[in-house]
């Protein structure tokens, strides 16, 4: 893998998600057209065009951007970190958990008095949910109980959520255990962009940052932390990274899956599948699948708001299938 | 010039005192072989040494202090080949092996003429030339070992501790390893290497401390700490010494007999 | 504005007092009617508390008592309250159980089984159905004759609408989980008795069915009706009610705060929704927020 390749590719994936953020402001279910969606996007006088890109098209194309950046990043991270292929926020329960935060927040009512609370609790359940992960596999967690451990955080969290939404005086709320364990995008408002905006971006940071560390995780984390890696600081930073941007977009958009499982997979070969060249060109690669799944559901169906999540399941869970089988054939 | 002293260093694992206060320096231009049965503690000893398992006792690496050190100021004294052989990522060798450089590379330092000096060295000391470009996890066992030796030399610290580096190796690249080493303590570095073949401890090593119960029970030459006395003691084997070659041949070739 | 809101009240006055003019009777044929009635479904709650005789109706469901759903909530209260359970029911040893014929239960099949009458009326989807099952109602509890008074003030309060009617306008409903309704809904009724269009119909929406907000905002209808409901926890469902471009929408258009109770079922209370989509009207009209289309 030559390093000008790796720059076409980052640049290819680049123009992918600027074409996919255009095409998610210029598609809707109104016949706005494109024209029409320009001249609401770039017009100065105010009118309903300009009401309906500003205030329902461009959260929603930012909130793609972002929540997919974070799946895809998070993904290569979390591979990178415990050294699994499997290793994915919502297979491994984080975003179950991060939903079953956010539920708290809202359902019971804190999040309408200290709007902050929402990403914030979906942060804390995220960071429960790595911690526990954390200490149920040890350094060296095996497939084998690296996903039985998310099996066991997603089933706990998804009962809880599920409870919490049953026990509302709302009679809507039960339905909406669909939103928090599928994910949708559908008529959020920049007031989410403004919540969980920052936290994501510190969440990437934090990540970010982590490229190199985890070149030499590669080798184990024995020679990592003899090749001048503090693996605390390490460790640490993938959690609260983990937890702060996947926990903030969870909080927003509810648990997208299987985004970070594949992206990451799909673009290891393209890029030597060396961890900190992963960690970009995932990042990009989740916010074009995010934002191209959201632009099919809304042309598939547009009357009645499916889930995203649906979208990233059909084809991500047979990957994942794939995936265990091909990891259960190594093992042998 | 003294690169890790050790002084009366102690460590537990699982409630189990692994080390009993382990006393001894290494010197540049010097290949100590760390031999002993099983569970005497010798990869323990590596890992305390190293900052890797908690332990109470001195570790000077280079006249400083080792506990205050920060993780890559250590690695600038000290590099480490662990006995796992784990290569999570199919990346390729040359890539790898660079890997070796990144506690010398600040972030965003590019990369300078020291390192690829460096990286050639490895390269060359451990003749992976031929599969620089082929991803690592298409590699066989024995090659694989050989391109973590040269990751670990192209880190370039002054004290190398190298944990069972011959395990898995045919004759020849066992020997060509151990040359190596040798070379590399000749040329003013430290090798400290847990080995269990006794042969090549023997032949290839300037000292060797033996280990026994979490204490060092011999240190010195090898003719001396290699004797047929000693080893029945503590290993429990009727061995074999002689010379040969201008150097010494020590084969076990049976159980001790009961007394 | 004070003049949308006094109207209205004067509306829901008059409304009230044509409810209280039916003083209850017992019937002449009293023996055949049941004794014991119990209601399972919202709608049939409202019409067996209309007509029915004291004494006569035992239980309605737990919804009637909800003022969200329920525009007799109060009313509700003086009866015991149900959640739909067989057993539940069959231990009221009810001689006449209603039920709605929307609700897919196998609560009345299973009371049918153990020989308890069950009748079942279907949602209206126009004034006629509201009026023949006001004079089914009548009829099962042997109060033909209130039910027959109760249709008459209904056809007339339709015809008083008519002929006040502004004509042209377009008036959305919009409710929780951005759903709206279109043809073959009652509220496609009472909007059309008001003299006003329906946005629902209009896109071909049937039914009940999601009106994207950005559709809503593009097709800015003259009157868009905002009866936020309130409930004791939050969820997801009324987070539309907050979305800044529905808000920008509430701006620009005149509001019509129709009770979602007023028109879920259909009985008189009808009337008081589409009085307020009408008082609406006129004040768009006055105030120049209905755009010539």
């Amino acid at each position: 893998m030559r390093a000008s390749a790796y720059a076409i590719l980052l640049a290819a994936l680049s123009g992918l998600v600027v074409l996919t953020f255009v095409g998610s402001l210029l598609i809707g279910p109104s016949d706005l057209g494109m024209a029409g969606s320009l001249e609401g996007l770039f017009s100065t006088e105010t009118s309903l065009a300009q009401l309906v890109m500003y205030e329902i098209r461009l959260p929603r194309a930012v909130l793609g951007l972002m929540i997919g950046v974070t799946l895809g990043l998070s993904g290569a991270v979390l591979q990178g970190f415990l050294r699994n292929p499997l290793a994915e926020p919502g297979i491994l329960g984080i975003s179950s958990a991060a939903a079953l935060g956010a539920v708290l927040a809202i359902y019971t009512g804190l999040s309408a008095f200290f709007p902050l609370a929402l990403p914030l609790a979906g942060l804390a359940g995220a960071f429960v949910a790595v911690l526990l992960i954390r200490a149920l596999t040890g350094a060296n967690g095996s497939t084998l109980t690296l996903i039985l451990a998310g099996v066991a955080v997603s089933a706990f969290a998804g009962a809880a959520s599920t409870l919490v939404l049953n026990l509302s005086p709302n009679p809507f709320a039960a339905t909406e255990i669909l939103f928090w364990m599928l994910g949708s995008l559908t008529d959020r408002s920049m007031t989410h962009v403004w919540l969980a905006g920052p936290f994501m971006i510190i969440g990437w940071i934090m990540l970010a940052s982590l490229a190199r560390p985890l070149d030499t995780l590669t080798l184990g984390s024995d020679a990592a932390a003899t090749m001048g890696i503090n693996v605390g600081k390490l460790q640490s930073f993938a959690v609260f990274g983990t937890a702060a941007s996947v926990g903030a977009a969870v909080s927003v958009a509810g648990a997208i899956g299987f985004v970070g499982l594949v992206v990451p997979h799909v673009l290891r070969p393209l890029v030597g599948s060396v961890p900190s060249r992963l960690l970009p060109a995932s990042a990009l690669g989740g916010a074009i699948v995010l934002l191209t799944a959201d632009i099919l559901v809304r042309l598939i169906d547009p009357g009645h708001d499916l889930k995203i999540g649906v979208l990233t399941a059909m084809v991500g869970a047979p990957f994942f299938l794939w995936l265990v089988y091909r990891s259960r054939r190594n093992e042998l | 010039m003294t690169l890790l002293s050790l002084r009366e260093l102690q460590a537990e694992l699982g409630g189990k005192q692994v080390l009993d206060g382990i006393s001894f320096d290494v010197a540049a231009g010097e290949f100590v072989g760390l031999i002993g049965p099983n569970g005497a503690g010798k990869s323990t000893l590596l890992r305390a040494a190293l900052g890797l398992i908690p332990s109470r006792g001195s570790i000077m690496l280079s006249g400083r202090d080792g506990r205050t050190l920060s993780a890559r100021q250590r690695a600038l004294f000290v590099s480490y080949l662990p006995q796992e052989r784990e290569i999570a990522w199919s990346m390729t060798v040359e890539q790898l092996i660079w890997l070796g450089r990144t506690p010398h590379r600040a972030a965003f330092r590019p990369v300078c003429a020291q390192d690829r000096v460096a990286v050639e060295a490895a390269v060359c000391a451990m003749g992976v030339e031929e599969f620089r470009s082929r991803p690592a996890n298409a590699l066989s066992g024995g090659e694989k070992a050989r391109i973590l030796v040269a990751r670990a030399l192209a880190q370039d610290a002054p004290l190398l501790l190298a944990d069972e580096p011959t395990a898995g190796l045919d004759p020849a690249h066992q020997i060509a390893l151990m040359r190596t080493f040798a070379e590399l303590a000749r040329k003013g570095h430290a090798v400290v290497a847990c080995l269990h073949d006794l042969g090549l401890a023997a032949r290839w090593c300037t000292r060797l401390v033996m280990m026994a119960g979490g204490q060092v029970v011999a240190d010195g030459e090898p003719r001396s700490v290699l004797s047929p006395e000693l080893l029945r003691k503590v290993y429990q084997v009727e061995t074999f010494c002689a010379e040969h070659g201008g150097g010494p041949i020590v084969q076990p070739y049976d159980l001790a007999s009961g007394e | 504005m004070w003049k949308l809101i006094r109207s209205r009240r004067l509306l829901l006055g008059l409304v009230g007092l044509a409810f209280m003019s039916l003083a209850p009777t017992l019937p002449a044929g009293a023996a055949k009617a049941p004794a014991r009635v119990v209601s399972m479904n919202l709608c049939t709650d409202q019409l067996a508390m209309l007509l029915a005789a004291p004494g006569q109706l035992f239980s309605v469901s737990h919804l009637a008592a909800d003022p969200g759903s329920s525009a007799l909530a109060g009313e509700a209260a003086r009866y015991r309250l149900n959640i739909g359970l067989a057993e539940e029911v069959f231990l009221m040893k009810p001689d006449l159980v209603l039920d709605g014929t929307f609700s897919t239960s196998p609560t009345a099949s299973m009371l049918q089984r153990l020989g308890i009458r069950v009748e079942k009326f279907a949602p209206e989807a126009s004034f006629d159905d509201v009026a023949e099952n006001i004079l089914r109602m009548g009829r099962l509890l042997g109060q033909e004759e209130r039910a027959q008074e109760m249709v008459a003030t209904l056809e007339k309060g339709l015809d008083d609408l008519a002929s006040s009617a502004v004509p042209g306008l377009t008036v959305a409903t919009y409710a929780s989980n951005s759903y709206t309704t279109g043809k073959g809904s009652l509220s496609e009724a009472v909007i059309e008795a008001a003299g006003l269009t329906n946005l629902g119909s209009k896109l071909g929406i049937r039914g009940a069915g999601r009106l994207p907000l950005e559709i809503l905002v593009l097709s800015l209808p003259d009157i868009v009706t905002n009866d936020t409901p309130t409930y004791e926890a939050p969820a997801l469902a009324q987070e539309n009610f907050v979305h800044p471009a529905y808000r920008a929408v509430l701006e620009r258009a005149q509001t019509a705060p129709v009770p979602a109770s007023n028109w879920i079922c259909g009985g008189p209370f009808n009337l008081v929704a589409a009085a307020i989509l009408q008082n609406a009207a006129k004040a768009a009209v006055q105030s120049g927020k209905h755009r010539e289309k």
